[in-house]
């Protein structure tokens, strides 16, 4: 396997007395899809809140290393900056702009990559016209590539449900990014759905050489497309590995099912 | 008839200048939920900047559409930064305060400037030159509808179709839709949210000078407490139409202002205040969110 993208180091949140993220170590290398399990209330949520800039991390340390590029520490950095540097995610309860179309949520996505400012926007000089039709048209390939077209002009809101889940995840590509982090993507989809996901991950990560962090509670997507598996389960790593070696842990089976 | 009419355009006159001032607050309403007291004072700053501009512009000799022109583009600059400066000072560093603190601040911002203004100018009443001239295609219809309101209704128009355009399709309104939905999500969507408020401030500032300069010129006197008056105003017609909303707050403004004119010239000018804010009781009794906001439905 290649270099890293995303390095964590003893990654540590706290609420008060309570250790929501403890010490807990997971890096992802390029072009690698890497899940991170636990139980309900493991903290999964917590680490990516962390390491996306929407919570400023207790301890620890979140290093990204952009492709060709040098290792940044992102701690405590805005979401708007770190999503910026190449990060972008997606919610497990959906998030979207409900009220403007998709297109246009995808639109959104693709601002921080973009150069107009208020002055293009009143005067419409020639660049900002250029940078317009091709955020459009960038923003429509996006749509298309996870299968959306036919709701271009359609309210993100008025979208079945599977059909928002593919939004959020065009909007977060529309940030071009060189890894992407998708907190519970199958949640609530059904056996099809989640099958098509499957493939849409898969494919994105070949045609935009992405690598990928997921968490997911769908066994069966987890064992299918993950390179590598963590395991936290009360704010502590318990487990590392392949998919096979997660299965066999005994430590991850005892998290789930408890003791007997 | 040609009473009716005349109250009718009187209306229009005013609710436009309302409409100005309410797009500041339901702008900044929409985006952070916070009711900046301080933007009547906005207002009135912008046409204490033009009265300046204009009387410097009188004595070098200028005249016509010229200093109207030159002391709106001056106020606009001015009221801008005190827009932007009073977002900085007063509401940033509460962002993450409990919803009472900035509304306090603001108030607090609010009499600041004013008595700021008191001391810096007076507390008398100041003539204010009319910038607007006659037009002298205007001049048989002069009687019921002055060149100066005419002024008003345009430039008011102007404004809002431009900023119609600006929210709707620009990359820029684009993201102060998504900020006003989901400011988290508009972060992490790359947007730096801050700017977008500023910016915010900004138009709202503008649109609130613009209109100030016009009133005054248009009324012909201005002291430090003209913003204090409009400001509640306006702000009664944002909730009117619907706070956060901006077709809300134009179609508010219009209605308060048509309210007044009729009530002034068929009941009193008197009663003027009191339909108003009967209007704004009913409307609130039968429409809580106002005449266009959405009632949102809690999920249980």
């Amino acid at each position: 396997m290649a270099d890293k993208v995303l390095d964590v180091k003893a990654l540590t949140k706290t609420f008060g007395g309570l250790k929501a993220v403890d010490s807990v170590d997971l890096d992802v290398k390029k072009g690698e899809i890497v899940a991170l399990i636990g139980p309900n209330g493991a903290g999964k949520t917590t680490f990516f809140n962390c390491i996306t800039g929407i919570y400023t991390p207790t301890g620890g340390d979140v290093m990204i290393i952009p492709p060709g590029d040098a290792p940044e520490r992102i701690n405590g950095l805005k979401p708007n900056k770190i999503t910026a540097k190449g990060m972008a995610r997606t919610f497990q309860n959906i998030r979207l702009f409900g009220n403007m179309t998709a297109l246009e949520n995808v639109m959104v996505g693709c601002h921080c990559r973009t150069k107009a400012n208020i002055i293009g926007a009143i005067f419409r000089g020639p660049s900002t016209l250029r940078e317009e039709r091709e955020t459009i048209q960038k923003s429509y390939d996006l749509l298309k590539e996870v299968g959306l077209t036919e709701f271009v002009n359609e309210q993100a809101k008025n979208l079945p449900y599977g059909a928002q889940r593919r939004l959020e995840i065009a909007r977060a590509m529309a940030t071009d990014p060189f890894l992407l982090l998708l907190d519970e993507p199958a949640a609530g989809m059904n056996p099809q759905e989640t099958r098509d996901l499957d493939e849409l991950i898969t494919k994105l990560r070949v045609d935009y050489e992405l690598s990928i962090l997921l968490i997911e509670h769908d066994m069966k997507l987890v064992m299918n497309i993950s390179d590598r598996i963590f395991v936290v389960d009360y704010g502590k790593k318990i487990a590392e590995g392949t998919p096979q070696e997660i299965k066999d842990n005994p430590a991850v089976i005892k998290a789930y099912l408890g003791e007997d | 008839m040609e009473y009716f009419f005349e109250l009718f355009l009187g209306g229009l006159t005013r609710g436009s200048i309302y409409a100005l001032i309410a797009l500041g607050y339901t702008m900044v309403y929409g985006i952070i939920e916070l009711i900046n007291f301080a933007h009547g004072e906005i207002y009135m700053i912008g046409a204490f900047t033009a009265l300046i501009v204009a009387s410097l512009l009188t004595m070098a000799g200028m005249d016509g559409m010229a200093v109207l022109a030159l002391s709106m583009v001056v106020a606009i600059i001015y009221a801008g930064a005190y827009g932007l400066t009073i977002e900085k000072i007063a509401y940033k560093p509460l962002r993450q305060a409990p919803r009472l603190s900035p509304l306090i601040s603001a108030i607090g911002m609010s009499i600041f400037l004013q008595n700021y203004v008191l001391l810096a100018q007076t507390s008398d009443f100041l003539p204010f030159p009319s910038l607007v001239p006659e037009f002298s295609f205007m001049e048989p219809y002069e009687h019921i509808f002055s060149s100066s309101e005419l002024m008003i209704v345009v430039v008011t128009a102007v404004s809002m179709l431009v900023l119609t355009y600006l929210i709707k399709f620009t990359k820029m309104g684009k993201a102060m839709r998504a900020s006003a939905q989901d400011r988290t999500m508009a972060m992490l969507a790359g947007i730096n949210v801050n700017r977008i408020i500023s910016t915010t401030f900004i138009i709202g500032s503008t649109l609130a000078a613009v209109g100030g300069v016009l009133i005054a010129s248009h009324i012909g006197q201005i002291n430090f407490y003209i913003g204090f008056i409009a400001g509640i105003k306006a702000f009664t017609a944002a909730v009117l139409g619907g706070i956060g909303s901006i077709p809300g707050a134009v179609l508010g403004s219009l209605v308060l202002g048509w309210t007044e004119s009729f009530a002034t010239g068929y009941v009193s000018s008197d009663y003027e205040d009191v339909f108003a804010f009967t209007l704004l009781v009913l409307i609130l009794i039968f429409r809580p969110a106002g005449i266009l906001g959405k009632t949102k439905t809690q999920k249980v």
